[in-house]
C-alpha cells in the first residue's frame, strides 16, 4: 500500500517536472525541473531496488552532468521574448516530428513480443537471495561477461573526451603562464649576484 | 513502559515515530555541535593569533553561538530586487537539508547508525556531490555579480575537486570491498586503519575535503578581498544562517567520512583495557573533532590560493595521483591474493 503510494508520488512527480521542463519560461527553471525529474527517477530505481543505480542516477547525472547544464544555461545571456517568437513558426514542424514519432512508437509497440526464451532468463532487477548485494551482482556481471563492451564503452568516452580538449584547446601566444617547476627550482645563485664595488669606481 | 506504548500503537505508526525519534537524536546534537564549531573556530584562531576570541557573553564566551543565533533571528530578510524570490529562499534551504540528510548513514558506533544501506559510501557521495546546487542557485538567484561569481566559481571548483575525492573512496573501497560504511570499519578492526595503508590518499583526501567545503585556503568562493562575500552576499537573517549552519554542518560531515574512511570510525586507537573501556561514540567525537581542527588550523595558517594554482592542483596533480594509486591498490591487492571476496 505504501510502496504504491510513493511509486505514484514519484512517478506522477517525474512526469509532472518532465512535462514543467519543455514548458518552464525561464530556462534555469527548466535546468531546475530536469533535476527534480533526474531525482524521480532515482527514486523509481530505488523501489526496484537497483539502489546502485540510483545512486549512480544522482552522482553522475545531477552531480555533474546537470551542474555543467546549469553553468551554460546561467552564464547566456537569453531575451525570453526573443525565444518565444519563433514559435508559431516552428510549431507545425515540431508537431508533425511528435506525431511522426509517437505513431512509430506505438506501431513497434503493438508488434513487440518477447523472443520465445526470453521468460526463462529474464532475471528480477534486483537479487532476490540476500546473500549477494546489487552492486556486487552488477560488477560481476560488469567485470566477467560484458567486460569487452565495458572497456569500449570506456574508450568511446575517452575519445570524445580527446576530441573535446583537441576542438576547444588553441595555444595562444602572449600570455604568462606560471611555471612551477622553473620557481621551485630556483637557487640564490640565479636570483642576486654579489659583487665587491670599489670605492668611487661603481659598476 | 515502551512496550506498553508500543502495543497501544499500530506498528507501521511505532515505526514512524521511532525513525523520527532516532532523527532528533542525530540532529540535535549536530546543530549544537555546528554552534560550537563556530565558537571553537574563534577561539582557535584566536588562540593561534595571540588573540583572546569571544569572552564576554556568559563564562568564557560561552553563550556566543546562542547570543549570534538570536541575533541572525531577529534581523529582517531582505530580497534584493530582481531577484528570483523562489530560488533565492530555497538556495540555503537545499544547503541545509543536504547537509543534514548525509547524517543518515554515518555510524557512531556498531550498529549506531540510522540507515545501514549497502550503497552508503554511494550516498554520502552523491549527497556531497550536490552540495553544489545551493551555491550556484543562490548565486544567480541573487542577481548581483559578485554572487554569481562566486557561485560560478565554486561550481567548478567543487566538480573538479570531487573527481580526485571520488578517486580516494575508490582506493579504499575495493581494500575493503563494501560501500557499506559499517563494513568499512570492521575491516580497519580486522586490519589495520587505513590512513597507514594509504597515507598518500588521506592526504589527498583532507586537501579536497577542504577545497569541496570551499574552507580556507580554498574559499574562493567567498573570497572576501575580490567578491565582498562571493555566493552569499545579498542574504541577510535566518537565510544567510541556514547557509552558515548548512556549511559547518558540512565540514563536520566531511570529518565524519574522513574518520569513517581513513581513521578506523568509532575504534579506539588500540584495542586495550583503558582505551576500550571508552564508548566507541566518544572516540568517533574525539577524531571527528580532532580533523575539524586541523580545518581551523588550516584557516589560520595558509593563505588563499589563487584561482588556477586550485585547478592546477585538481587536475594536474590530484587526479592523475589518486588515479595510479587506484592502479597500484589493486595491483597489491591481487598480487597479494587480499582482494576481499576471494580469500
Amino acid at each position: 500500500m505504501i510502496a504504491a503510494l510513493i511509486f505514484y508520488m514519484f512517478a506522477g512527480l517525474a512526469v509532472v517536472s518532465a512535462g514543467l521542463v519543455v514548458t518552464a519560461r525561464n530556462p534555469v527553471h527548466s535546468v531546475l525541473f530536469l533535476i527534480l525529474c533526474f531525482f524521480n527517477a532515482a527514486g523509481l530505481f530505488l523501489l526496484l531496488g537497483a539502489e546502485f543505480l540510483a545512486m549512480v542516477l544522482v552522482v553522475v547525472y545531477v552531480g555533474a552532468v546537470a551542474v555543467m547544464f546549469l553553468f551554460v544555461v546561467m552564464m547566456l545571456d537569453i531575451n525570453f521574448l526573443r525565444l518565444r517568437e519563433g514559435v508559431a513558426q516552428y510549431l507545425p514542424t515540431g508537431a508533425v516530428i511528435g506525431v511522426v514519432l509517437l505513431i512509430e512508437l506505438a506501431m513497434s509497440f503493438a508488434g513487440w513480443s518477447f523472443a520465445p526464451d526470453v521468460e526463462a532468463m529474464l532475471a528480477s532487477p534486483a537479487p532476490t537471495g540476500g546473500e549477494i548485494t546489487n552492486t556486487a551482482a552488477l560488477g560481476q556481471l560488469i567485470y566477467t561477461k560484458y567486460v569487452y563492451l565495458f572497456q569500449a564503452s570506456g574508450v568511446v568516452l575517452l575519445i570524445a573526451m580527446i576530441g573535446a580538449i583537441l576542438l576547444t584547446h588553441r595555444s595562444r601566444s602572449g600570455v604568462r603562464k606560471q611555471k612551477i617547476y622553473d620557481q621551485v627550482g630556483v637557487t640564490a645563485k640565479d636570483r642576486i649576484e654579489i659583487r665587491k664595488v670599489s670605492t668611487g669606481g661603481g659598476i | 513502559m515502551v512496550d506498553m506504548l508500543s502495543g497501544l500503537l499500530p506498528p507501521e505508526l511505532w515505526r514512524l515515530i521511532v525513525i523520527v525519534l532516532q532523527i532528533l537524536v542525530i540532529v540535535v546534537p549536530l546543530l549544537v555541535a555546528v554552534a560550537y564549531l563556530t565558537y571553537a573556530e574563534r577561539k582557535v584562531i584566536g588562540a593561534i593569533q595571540l588573540r583572546k576570541g569571544p569572552n564576554v557573553v556568559g563564562p568564557l564566551g560561552l553563550l556566543q553561538p546562542l547570543a549570534d543565533g538570536a541575533k541572525l533571528f531577529l534581523k529582517e530578510t531582505i530580497f534584493p530586487s530582481g531577484s528570483n524570490k523562489v530560488v533565492f529562499v530555497m538556495a540555503p534551504m537545499l544547503t541545509f537539508t543536504l547537509a543534514l540528510i548525509a547524517w543518515a548513514v554515518i555510524p557512531f558506533d556498531e550498529g549506531w547508525v540510522l540507515a545501514d544501506i549497502n550503497v552508503g559510501m554511494l550516498y554520502l557521495f552523491a549527497i556531497s556531490s550536490l552540495g553544489v546546487y545551493g551555491i550556484i542557485m543562490s548565486g544567480w538567484a541573487s542577481n548581483s555579480k559578485y554572487a554569481f561569481l562566486g557561485g560560478l566559481r565554486s561550481a567548478a571548483q567543487m566538480v573538479s575537486y570531487e573527481v580526485s575525492m571520488g578517486l580516494v573512496i575508490i582506493s579504499v573501497l575495493i581494500t575493503v570491498g563494501s560501500l557499506n560504511l559499517t563494513d568499512i570499519v570492521m575491516k580497519q578492526k580486522e586490519t589495520v586503519w587505513f590512513v597507514i595503508p594509504h597515507l598518500p590518499m588521506f592526504v589527498i583526501f583532507i586537501v579536497s575535503i577542504l577545497a569541496e567545503t570551499n574552507r580556507a585556503p580554498f574559499d574562493l568562493a567567498e573570497s572576501e578581498s575580490e567578491l565582498v562575500a562571493g555566493y552569499n552576499v545579498e542574504y541577510s537573517a535566518m537565510t544567510f544562517a541556514m547557509f552558515f549552519l548548512g556549511e559547518y554542518a558540512n565540514m563536520i560531515l566531511m570529518s565524519g567520512m574522513a574518520v569513517v574512511l581513513f581513521l578506523g570510525g568509532w575504534l579506539p586507537i588500540v584495542d586495550v583495557a583503558p582505551f576500550n573501556w571508552i564508548p566507541g561514540v566518544i572516540w568517533f567525537a574525539l577524531k571527528v573533532c580532532a580533523v575539524l581542527f586541523v580545518f581551523l588550523w588550516v584557516r589560520a595558517t595558509f593563505p588563499r590560493y589563487r584561482y588556477d594554482q586550485l585547478m592546477r592542483l585538481g587536475w594536474k596533480i590530484f587526479l592523475p595521483f589518486s588515479l595510479i594509486w587506484v592502479v597500484l591498490t589493486s595491483g597489491v591487492l591481487v598480487a597479494f591474493g587480499w582482494l576481499p571476496g576471494q580469500g
